[in-house]
């Protein structure tokens, strides 16, 4: 299925031209990122029902609302923003360096990036949900905590349960997607002329980032 | 990408089977089918789609059977205490819900699959996918792979709704409204299923749509302009837009559906403080902008197939190429007219009044349509029948949309026969009737076999007499007060269910009958021609069935995809040219043939 022009010793970048149904590379290119960005889109509207919900019961439940962002720790929130806004600087550079042709700066950044999805992750699950649930602060019917005030806080969990996890599950998504292009980079698929799939996969990452940043306010800054 | 690419042009003209028909077997039985299961060519994907959504079509269709037949008689309790007229389930009194059980089994069944996995995907997934990329120039969709992974998660999302029924099915209808959805069943796990099915399919959807809307940006032909496309494309193009934007709503939405049934989340639960109707909002947010993902291709299909039959210039092509993205934007802020009787009267009133704006870019089509066919002259053939079956199925569902859309008179209607009625005009007598004006107005390119003509329209006249006397006899029903989603009724409404009943009959032979046009055109059919109707677009520039990679060479467009007045059909004999051309005083003089590129 794949003709390469057949010049040995060349990294796959190098001997990369475009799919065959496309006029040019360029044109490839455009079209990959059009589709990309359509992508964002639908993601951007899959949270906005999660969004949608939470305005809505926010206006009918303002205390409950108040009562459960008390309950969550906005400096492991702040620390989670801050690991992600690092990962997606470092997204940003090896963007950049494999642009430019540096493979090792290139690598060293996707690889930070990577950890920082992993600390995310971690301090997610080891900090908020595992001591939450623990404690009895859980979504709807499973909810089990002595200490409530509103009758609709298993309600103000429930929303953060599936905002934060399904935002999670897109982290866990994206860095698969990241191990993938420092593989690549690694076997030299990508380079300067050819590096569509590094600058998708940052666009995504900087998607996953962007939802949390109106998370984080939104669930554990605004009382 | 990076798997399928190539060194140069040149390697490809003179590889070795691109030349020959997509249909040409690559070797024996297993490799056949390897190919066809690995395949990223649009076409055969097309095709793949074509007979998965035919299949599907003939499930839906079978439970549609039984859902009438259960209406044939009423439920009577005689004298002596025996119950009759229950066609499903034991006929005695203490068992009555059984039969009601199996009967909301069926009428979910038939909703979900019609809508799911027949409504939905059908024009665009299967002719869309097959000539979308011919009719704009291209040699394939923007992204190939993605595709073909689309056609696996819709067979994917079919597994998941045929586990459900085989697991028992499920009562909730297709709309699972909330909180019966989240209470029936309860210990089973067969109605995450087919939440879970539709869920799939809306992946499946977002991702032809994404492709489509690629692949008319980027992959039109040299000299292709937007408002030099086929009205198809566009019409594609503007459902494909609310597909990518419409389907991630009903997505997070099926999915809170599913974790409420598993975890009880309660944000559709009163109890627990949530909200049943929000679930509505975000459903219709959702289901209302679908109906036009069902309706435009189709209405696509009738503006390509009327004007080849007619030979004449399409009327209006801007207007009909706007009225689509009209419709497109115009679907989303009218969600509400599905829930009226949950929302303030004011809010009520405004998509009321919002409501009506959908029937304008709607109007424009029909009168668009009507005026071309005017004084033009039209071969009376079953792509042109079926057309026809179109515009007079479509303007009926139209119409009775605008009752609907009115707040005292559907305060009426609403959740009765007559809404039942109405959305059986616009999706089968609109959706279903362009499917098959496109089916074998393309029938011929896509397998390079002709079908029996006579047989063809013997179908179609049948399917169109059968589908009045199933669906008008509905709207009285509806008007008299019959409710939707009920298996017995009163003996005042038997004979018009019995007529119903009747009606669906004749729908089924008429459709067992194009089923053996079809087959028989496979077996035996002659070769098609490469363009049988003189049409102008580029499908018909090329052989039948084309060869692998569409194009011998990248086409150059020089003329309007309707330009009958001016040019002459590719690889027709002006003696057997139809129309005189009235502006030139006789017929067309330019010969009309896609020049290569150097
Ligand atoms: C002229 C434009 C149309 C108008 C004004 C219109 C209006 C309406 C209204 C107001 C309802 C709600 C009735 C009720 O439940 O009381 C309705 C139901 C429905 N319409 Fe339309 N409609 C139009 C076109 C279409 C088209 C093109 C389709 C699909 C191809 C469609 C499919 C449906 C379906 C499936 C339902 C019933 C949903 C259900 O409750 O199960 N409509 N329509
Ligand atoms: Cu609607």
């Amino acid at each position: 299925m794949s003709t390469l022009s057949s010049s040995s010793g060349k990294s796959f970048w190098q001997r990369y031209v475009h799919a065959s149904h496309f006029r040019s590379a360029a044109e490839e290119f455009d079209a990959v990122k059009l589709g990309f960005w359509l992508f964002l889109t639908t993601e951007v509207l899959l949270f906005g029902g999660i969004f949608c919900a939470y305005f809505i019961f926010r206006t009918l439940y303002p205390d409950a609302w108040r009562e459960g962002s008390h309950l969550l720790d906005w400096r492991l929130g702040g620390l989670n923003t801050a690991v992600l806004l690092i990962s997606s600087y470092t997204m940003a550079m090896s963007i950049y360096c494999v642009q430019k042709g540096y493979f090792t700066r290139a690598k060293w950044n996707l690889f930070i990036t990577l950890l920082c999805g992993a600390a995310f992750i971690f301090i997610k699950i080891a900090y908020e949900y595992i001591p939450k649930w623990s404690v009895g602060k859980r979504p709807g019917a499973l909810f089990d905590y002595p200490f409530a005030e509103h009758a609709q806080l298993p309600l103000w969990w429930s929303v953060y349960y599936c905002g934060t996890s399904i935002h999670a599950a897109h982290v866990l998504i994206g860095m698969v997607l990241i191990a993938r292009v420092l593989y690549r980079t690694h076997k030299g698929y990508y380079g300067p002329t050819h590096y569509t799939m590094v600058e998708v996969t940052g666009l995504y990452w900087h998607l996953v980032d962007l939802i949390w940043i109106f998370l984080f306010p939104l669930l554990y800054l605004i009382h | 990408m990076a798997a399928h690419t190539h060194a140069s042009h040149a390697d490809h003209a003179h590889g070795g089977g691109h030349h020959g028909s997509y249909l040409e077997r690559k070797g024996g039985l297993l490799t056949t089918i390897w190919d066809w299961a690995t395949t990223v060519d649009h076409k055969k994907i097309g095709v793949m789609y074509l007979f998965a959504i035919l299949f599907m079509f003939f499930l839906g269709g079978v439970a549609a059977l039984a859902v009438r037949l259960e209406l044939f008689e009423p439920v009577r309790v005689l004298a002596d205490g025996k119950i009759t007229g229950q066609f499903f389930g034991p006929a005695d009194a203490t068992n009555i819900n059984a039969g009601n059980n199996i009967y909301n089994r069926l009428f979910t069944l038939h909703g979900a699959i019609m809508v799911f996995m027949v409504i939905v995907p059908s024009v665009p997934a299967s002719l869309g996918n097959f000539f979308l990329p011919i009719m704009i120039g291209a040699k394939d969709v923007a992204f190939p792979r993605l595709n073909l992974l689309s056609w696996y998660v819709y067979v994917l999302g079919s597994i998941f709704a045929v586990c459900s029924i085989i697991l028992g099915g499920v009562d909730t209808g297709w709309t699972f409204y909330t909180p019966y959805s989240t209470t029936t069943d309860a210990d089973h796990i067969k109605v995450v299923f087919m939440v879970l099915s539709a869920f799939i399919l809306g992946f499946s959807s977002i991702l032809t749509g994404l492709n489509f809307v690629v692949t008319i940006h980027k992959l039109r032909a040299p000299g292709m302009g937007w408002f030099d496309m086929p009205l198809f494309c566009w019409a594609v193009y503007s459902s494909a837009i609310i597909q990518v934007l419409a389907t991630p709503v009903i997505g997070i939405t099926l999915l809170l559906l599913a974790f409420e049934r598993i975890f009880r989340i309660g944000i559709f639960d009163p109890a627990l403080g949530g909200d049943p109707v929000l679930y509505q909002h975000f459903f219709w947010f959702y289901s209302h902008p679908v109906v036009y993902v069902m309706i435009l291709p189709g209405m696509g299909i009738i503006s390509e197939v009327l004007a080849v039959h007619a030979h004449k210039q399409i009327f209006g092509y801007r207007a009909i190429a706007f009225s689509s993205l009209g419709i497109a934007a115009v679907s989303f802020i009218v969600w509400g007219h599905h829930m009226f009787t949950s929302m303030s009267e004011l809010a009520s009133a405004v998509f009321s009044a919002l409501t009506f704006l959908v029937a304008i870019p709607t109007a424009v089509k029909m009168f668009n349509w009507i005026v071309t066919l005017y004084k033009s002259s039209i071969s009376i053939n079953a792509p042109m029948l079926y057309v026809l079956a179109f515009l007079f199925l479509f303007a009926i569902g139209g119409l009775t949309g605008l009752p609907l859309g009115t707040l005292s008179t559907d305060l009426h209607l609403h959740d009765s026969y007559f809404v039942v009625a109405h959305f059986h005009y616009v999706m089968m007598g609109g959706t279903i009737m362009a499917l098959m004006a496109g089916m074998h107005h393309w029938w011929p390119k896509m397998f390079g076999k002709a079908y029996n003509e006579k047989a063809a329209m013997l179908g179609c006249v049948i399917v169109f007499i059968g589908f009045n006397i199933t669906f008008m006899t509905q709207f009285f029903l509806g008007t008299q007060g019959m409710p939707r989603r009920y298996a017995s009724y009163i003996d005042e409404f038997h004979t018009l269910h019995q007529w119903s009943t009747i009606g669906s009959g004749i729908i089924l032979i008429g459709f067992l009958i194009h089923l053996f046009v079809f087959l028989a055109s496979l077996a035996v059919g002659r070769k098609a021609e490469q363009n049988p109707w003189g049409g102008l677009t580029l499908e018909w520039t090329i052989p039948s069935p084309p060869i692998e990679h569409n194009f011998e060479h990248e086409p150059i467009v020089k003329h309007g995809p309707y330009d009958f007045d001016s040019v002459l059909p590719p690889t027709w004999d002006p003696a057997d040219y139809p129309v005189p051309n009235p502006s030139a005083g006789g017929r067309p003089a330019v010969a009309h043939s896609p020049e290569p590129k150097d």
